[in-house]
């Protein structure tokens, strides 16, 4: 169970994240949605180390990780994907999961190789898992951001804007394989603006909108809500 | 591939388990071969001195060095992206730290060359934290300004020559360890007999570097360091302690390079501050050999260190023309190939001597499995 305390995070004057209460129960699937530039990025940045809050907690299966490096977090059990994908260019996609299983997953090699191997066949990656990270197009490489946070086997997992760009078909596969992922009993938590690939998996919708939580609840709730119908179609509370 | 199927075989291979379905290899049957290849020409380079001329044996000497200078900075730069232009300061220290070992001390020569190198990691990891504050091109300055000063340092020391610098006298050098045997193996006059000796020192150097690098870029703490260097935001969150691998690579290269530093200054028996943190000599050439021949490879320091050596044995009677030489070469070839030779030859044949990639397959159970897929 991951729990966010009265997070705050200021650059400057620019207030990116603002008494945010947030949880996740194992397990669980929470979508988030909000416009450019309400804090969804930073969110995950605050839960998986990159930024420090500068106040409040979080707490990890009833652990204070505030202090922890990003690397630490991994290792307790938080896997990332990136919303520009940030592969290991010059080693092949296998070893790109290699490093994630034997660091992030911890475990030895000949458990790391079966895992990688599974999990490049869940992504659709494995006829390229000897290809040059580098040399992928773009959507193997939100496949390959995908399967590497799987790869270091976590019970959160963290997806930011990970449908974004893709064809209906694409992005449908894609549902199906976070929804196999979901049913392994990972918590996921997604950020998207493809909002029906988003409904087809979360059983939990949070609205942000200039680093607050405005809305949370049932998607189809939410969704109907007056403060995501002011924020999306401009349409005055 | 439907995802009910994936979903099925990702159960299948949970409960199975004791089957293994993927395998990964490293080798090769060519690079079984090169490594039979190597190893032939290595005994034969240690039996060597039995016939070869003291001339080729000093040259040797050179190469082997280089050679170890550049697998270090190859795996430093090319694999861990730290890109230092200061490992002049390492070869430096020792150097400096084996000429205080044998003449202040009066250390065996043999047992200063594992000291200098101890010297050379103390010191790597003191500085560590302060360069590590730096970046990319930062770095790279830094590294330099930090064997600068270090440099300075070195010439305050008058019991070691301050600023001119000083010789080893051969009385220090003949009660050392194992002269006596190689004089008597070969009926060589002591000089020469020590040109033998320190051959073998280089040639070990070389190989246990080489073989070492080689492991440690196909062990899993290479793989991270790879990681961390092709981006360490994404490497962090993946797990992977970036701050830590660089620093002991930092440190271990450190230790390397400061052996190979004293072996050169035994063999040369004559130091002073500007050559022994000579930018030119100890990083210049090292970063020549790495980009002639192939970066981020085993094979390319080997290519580039036979290059440098037979430029510079053909041009020296041009004088410094030679230097206009190695410049047009390493421009065109940064502009032709800018993989290095190496590089060029893999790209066009796809082959590695000295493979370090990890190649992922099927086991034969594995490849069973995926036809019945297919069948279905």
């Amino acid at each position: 169970m991951l729990e966010l305390k009265a997070v705050s995070k200021a650059f400057g004057a620019i207030v990116v994240a603002e008494r945010i209460d947030l949880s996740l129960s194992s397990g669980e699937a929470l979508g988030v949605i909000g416009p450019n530039g309400a804090g969804k990025s930073t969110l995950f940045n605050l839960i998986t180390g990159m930024l420090r809050p500068d106040s409040g907690r979080v707490i990890l299966d009833g652990r204070d990780i505030t202090d922890l490096a990003p690397e630490d977090r991994c290792r307790a059990g938080i896997g990332r994907s990136f919303q520009i994908p940030l592969p290991f260019d010059h080693l092949s996609v296998f070893e790109n999961l290699s490093v994630a299983a034997l660091f992030g997953g911890g475990m030895g090699q000949a458990e790391a190789v079966q895992h990688c191997g599974r999990t490049l066949e869940l992504t659709g990656l494995e006829a390229k898992a000897n290809r040059p990270a580098g040399s992928l197009p773009l959507l193997d490489r939100k496949r390959l951001e995908l399967a590497r946070a799987l790869a270091t086997r976590p019970r959160t997992l963290l997806l930011d804007e990970i449908a974004g760009g893709l064809t209906e078909a694409e992005c449908h596969e894609l549902v199906e394989t976070i929804r196999t992922i979901h049913a392994g009993g990972v918590g996921i938590i997604w950020i998207e603006h493809v909002v029906h690939a988003l409904l087809a998996v979360v059983q939990r919708l949070v609205v942000l909108d200039f680093g607050r939580v405005v809305a949370q609840g049932v998607p189809a709730e939410v969704m109907r809500s007056s403060e995501v119908q002011t924020i999306y179609m401009g349409v005055p509370a | 591939m439907s995802v009910t199927a994936a979903r099925d075989k990702v159960e299948i291979g949970r409960g199975a388990g004791a089957a293994p379905l993927w395998q990964v290899r490293v080798g090769t049957p060519l690079s079984r071969a090169a490594a039979i290849g190597a190893l032939a020409v290595v005994v034969a380079l240690v039996l060597l001195p039995a016939v070869a001329s003291r001339n080729l044996i000093q040259d040797l000497i050179f190469v082997f060095t280089m050679l170890a200078l550049a697998q270090l900075w190859n795996v430093l730069a090319g694999w861990g992206g730290l890109v230092s232009v200061g490992q002049q300061a390492f070869v430096g220290l020792g150097a400096y730290a084996l000429f205080a070992g044998v003449v202040t001390l009066g250390i065996d020569p043999v047992f200063t060359i594992p000291l200098a190198g101890l010297l050379a990691a103390v010191v790597a990891a003191v500085l560590g934290p302060l360069l590590f504050r730096l970046e990319g091109p930062y770095f790279a300055i830094g590294s330099w300004v930090a064997a600068e000063a270090l440099r300075l340092i070195c010439a305050q020391f008058k019991t070691l020559g301050g600023g001119t610098g000083m010789s080893i006298s051969p009385s220090d050098l003949s009660q050392m360890i194992g002269l006596k045997s190689a004089q008597a193996l070969f009926g060589l006059r002591p000089a020469a007999a020590r040109d033998v000796l320190i051959y073998w020192i280089a040639l070990l150097l070389a190989v246990a570097v080489t073989l070492g690098i080689t492991a440690f870029v196909r062990s899993r703490m290479g793989l991270a360091l790879a990681a961390s260097r092709d981006n360490a935001a994404a490497a962090r969150s993946v797990g992977v302690r970036t701050g830590r691998i660089r620093y002991l690579l930092w440190i271990v290269v450190a230790f390397a390079t400061g052996m190979v530093g004293a072996v050169v200054y035994l063999q040369k028996a004559r130091i002073s501050p500007d050559a022994a943190f000579s930018v030119t000599d100890w990083t210049a050439y090292v970063i020549f050999i790495v980009v002639i021949g192939g970066v981020r490879t085993i094979e390319g320091p080997m290519i580039g260190v036979l290059t440098l050596w037979g430029l510079i044995t053909y041009l020296a009677q041009y004088g410094s023309l030679y230097l206009v030489v190695l410049g047009i070469i390493a421009i065109l070839i940064m502009l032709f190939m800018p993989k290095g030779v190496w590089g060029e030859i893999e790209r066009r044949w796809g082959i590695r001597l000295f493979p370090t990639q990890r190649v992922l397959s099927r086991t034969s159970c594995g490849s069973d499995l995926a036809k019945n897929d297919l069948a279905k």
